[in-house]
């Protein structure tokens, strides 16, 4: 055997033993370039899927994302528009079909 | 971000983000102590406040928000100035409809004081009313008061309202009021008279779901706000929030009330549900029930599938919501055909099956009149607890448009999955306990438990159900605690053992470490659904129960003391844990004791197959002594005269129905 190829792609990266993350594993999704790390988000969560960052003013971290009850109350209170968002897991997505043209789409 | 990405970004794992004091305690000292802050919560605590009680008010998450707090868009049964219906009338539907198996008592003390009630909280902030004229003209709006109706367009005694404005609004007016807040206290136990079951109430223990501390908090009144059970059978190791019907209610209130020699009833009801897993957003499809009454459906070729009535005759659109002649009002939850609304074909599944309507079925609201659809979706789908964002919002982010696009229903033929009307899953193994009208705590014309000093409200009453319901009886007992409260000369005294005892029992699963088996609280938990579901499913006898009982009692004692908690959040899963464990004993053991078989409660035995013997037409109690099982008995109609009753105990109380009345 030879190796054809002897460069190693991302030679920095660190590959770490995670286990498995549970499902769903991303109930929100916050844009951290919006965030501003005010934690009302965390104060609101009725599961504490969310938890405040230990580093003051940097954005909520999802602890526990199989324990969201999916109301959104997190996004309600965020007070940034568009800085946080709840998605609904992939099987969970609903179809709905247009009236006229019969055409199927999936929120 | 997840933790992946804080130890990826660090390289190190992460630290629990909150101070951990396991060991610390806080005294708190008040006259009225109210156990989770839903909204019978929040109303007890406003109305003691009210009567210049010290109030403090605990909950797992922060009250603004927590258990129904996220919204809800019927406000059910509610005497008020665009209405004839009575009190007794709301009482006499749920009566007729559960077959007797509905708690007349504190269903009547909410139809009494609900408009009062639902005026309150307008007070407080909520909306109620169609005040910027959206649906002038509409057929369900009042134009008087600007009050908007559903189900039954007619007689107008259930709401439509603006549900999501509720909560916060109630949570003001307890800071307002001055009510100590504990957010993220979870209780634990309640604290008795020289620490005796069935003694006096004198407060109850909690811990910080964040840093540990205990909290003994002595309360001349306790009043307990945390809800029913839910989730004995249904559980999934890794869809644990979607597969609960609400938030936080893991049973914490009636083990705890178990614990403390509480009477309960109605145990061993519950219902056929799908399997964990199957969830679609609730009220995020388009179908024909609760939030959704009256949309149209559809088949795939654009096929009206009819609105029927009780006889079978199709109902326009027009019609859906008013009485059918010889009905006396239409009621929101009811089957039976004397209060039911149109619904879908009951040979549905046999229609589609023979290919009269091909699937999917789709809810087309387009084709529905102005008023219905932006009534639906915007009002109802909007306020409803888990769509305000999650479906309205985000189905129209997403390009949703309810007035050119109609939304797929999954109603299958097949029995799964969700949301099936088809009869092979009532005898599945899947059981849903809570929904609505459950078992919980009995309780007298003061609202008050079989022990002194400790009181209910809501969903933690037995056979307690429904928003207009939690608050309406939560602002009673606050009322009836303070004045309790205010009859006692000195604080109550706190038995120390009791206390010490409940400090270890708490912070065991910390003292820990992973123990021989490794069982941590999930598969404890996957444990205990499945001993239920095999030993107390859809078809149940007593040598099956009894293998049940031995084997939940298994899980609890030998491998529940293996249970370790790395963190405070993980303790409280495990302590919810324990208390899943000890309702599923407090079912099986009520599920044995009713020798009968029963539709209303679902409850269906082969060794008694006879449904509903007429000598079997009582509640089961069931309660701790001594530490030992007591089954009782209670009659349905243990309210006795219920106008008579509620006059003797609230003769100075003034009301809209009072001073309508006089
Ligand atoms: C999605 C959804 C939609 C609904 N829509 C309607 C509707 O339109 N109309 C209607 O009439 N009803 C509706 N309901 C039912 C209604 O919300 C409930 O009947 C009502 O919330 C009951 O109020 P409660 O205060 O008794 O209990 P909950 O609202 O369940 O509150 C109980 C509180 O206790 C807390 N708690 C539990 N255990 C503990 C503990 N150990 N320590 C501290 N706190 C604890 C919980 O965190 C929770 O906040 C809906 C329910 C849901 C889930
Ligand atoms: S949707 Fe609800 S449970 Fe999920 S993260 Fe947001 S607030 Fe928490
Ligand atoms: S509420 Fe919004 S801005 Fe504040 S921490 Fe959460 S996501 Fe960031």
């Amino acid at each position: 055997m030879k190796k054809r190829e002897t460069q190693i792609d991302d030679p920095g990266q660190r590959c770490y033993a995670f286990p498995n993350k549970p499902t769903p594993s991303m109930p929100v999704v916050i844009d951290e370039t919006k965030c501003t790390g005010c934690n009302k988000c965390v104060n609101i969560c009725t599961t504490d899927v969310l938890v405040e960052n230990p580093e003051k003013g940097k954005p909520p971290i999802i602890l526990y994302p199989e324990e969201c009850w999916y109301a959104g109350c997190c996004v309600g209170e965020c007070p940034v528009p568009g800085a946080l968002t709840m998605r609904h897991p992939l099987m969970m997505r609903v179809h709905y079909k247009n009236k006229e043209t019969g055409e199927i789409k999936r929120v | 971000m997840n933790w992946e990405d804080v130890v990826r970004e660090s390289g190190k794992p992460m630290e629990w983000p909150y101070p951990v004091r396991y060991g610390v305690v806080n005294d708190v000292d008040v006259d009225v102590v109210v156990l989770g802050g839903g909204p019978g919560g929040c109303m007890a605590a406003i109305s003691a406040a009210k009567k210049g009680c010290t109030v403090a008010l605990l909950d797992k998450a922060y009250p603004k928000r927590s258990g129904g707090g996220s919204g809800f868009d019927h406000w059910l049964n509610t005497p008020n100035p665009a209405s004839s219906i009575t009190p007794e009338d709301c009482v006499e539907w749920e009566a007729v409809t559960y077959k007797g198996y509905s708690n007349s008592l504190s269903r009547y003390i909410a139809a009494r004081e609900a408009y009062d009630t639902l005026i309150e909280i307008e007070k407080m902030g909520a909306k109620i009313r169609d005040l910027e004229d959206e649906f002038k003209g509409a057929p369900f709006r009042d134009e008087k008061t600007k009050f908007l109706f559903c189900y039954d367009y007619e007689n107008r005694f259930q709401f439509r309202v603006w549900g999501a404005t509720f909560k916060p609004a109630m949570f003001n007016e307890c800071l307002r009021l001055g009510v100590k807040v504990f957010d993220r206290v979870v209780a634990t136990s309640l604290l008795t008279e020289g620490g005796r079951q069935g003694a006096r109430v004198v407060g109850a223990t909690g811990i910080n779901m964040r840093t540990g501390e205990l909290y003994v908090f002595r309360a001349k009144a306790t009043i307990n706000a945390m809800s029913c059970h839910q989730t004995s059978w249904r559980f999934s190791t890794e869809s644990i929030g979607l597969d609960m019907f609400k938030p936080n209610i893991t049973g914490d209130g009636p083990a705890i009330m178990w614990r403390a020699g509480v009477e309960l009833a109605q145990m061993e009801r519950s219902r056929a549900a799908v399997p964990p897993g199957y969830e679609y957003p609730s009220y995020g499809t388009g179908n024909w029930w609760n939030t959704w009454h009256p949309a149209t459906m559809v088949d795939a070729n654009g096929k009206e599938v009819p609105y029927v009535d009780a006889k079978g005759n199709t109902v326009p659109v027009e019609e859906r919501c008013k009485p059918k002649p010889g009905q006396k009002f239409i009621a929101e939850r009811s089957r039976d055909p004397r209060y039911s609304k149109p619904a879908m074909p009951s040979d549905l599944a046999e229609r589609i099956r023979k290919g009269e309507f091909v699937l999917p079925l789709y809810a087309d609201l387009t084709s529905m009149p102005w008023y219905e659809r932006k009534a639906i979706w915007g009002i109802m789908v909007g306020n409803e607890g888990r769509t305000k964002i999650p479906v309205l919002v985000n189905y129209e982010a997403a390009g949703f448009n309810s007035a050119r696009d109609m939304l797929q229903n999954y109603f299958t033929v097949s029995g799964e999955p969700y949301p099936s009307m088809d009869a092979t899953l009532a005898l599945g193994p899947y059981r849903m306990e809570a929904f609505g009208n459950g078992g919980e705590v009995v309780v007298d014309w003061d609202l008050r438990t079989n022990l002194e000093g400790l009181y209910a409200v809501g969903d933690a009453i037995l056979a307690g159900n429904y928003y207009y319901h939690a608050c309406a009886t939560g602002r009673y007992a606050g009322r009836k605690a303070a004045e309790y409260a205010a009859k006692l000369s000195g604080a109550p005294l706190i038995d120390g053992a009791q206390v010490e005892n409940e400090k270890a029992r708490v912070y065991a699963p910390t003292k820990r470490r992973p123990g021989k088996d490794w069982i941590d609280w999930k598969e404890l938990r996957f444990a205990g659904a499945r001993a239920m579901q095999n030993y107390c499913g859809g078809l149940r006898n007593e040598g099956l129960m009894k293998t049940g009982l031995k084997w939940v009692r298994d899980i609890k004692e030998e491998h529940y003391p293996e249970a370790y908690a790395s963190n405070p959040h993980i303790l409280l899963r495990v302590l919810e844990t324990y208390n899943i464990l000890t309702v599923d004993e407090v079912i099986l053991q009520a599920c044995m004791a009713r020798k009968a078989s029963s539709e209303v409660l679902g409850h269906f035995r082969q060794d008694y197959p006879e449904i509903d013997p007429p000598e079997w037409r009582k509640w089961v109690t069931i309660k701790q002594a001594g530490g030992e099982t007591k089954i009782g008995e209670l009659p349905l109609d243990f309210h006795g005269d219920l106008a008579g009753n509620y006059e003797a105990h609230n003769p100075d109380y003034k009301g809209y129905l009072k001073k309508k009345r006089s």
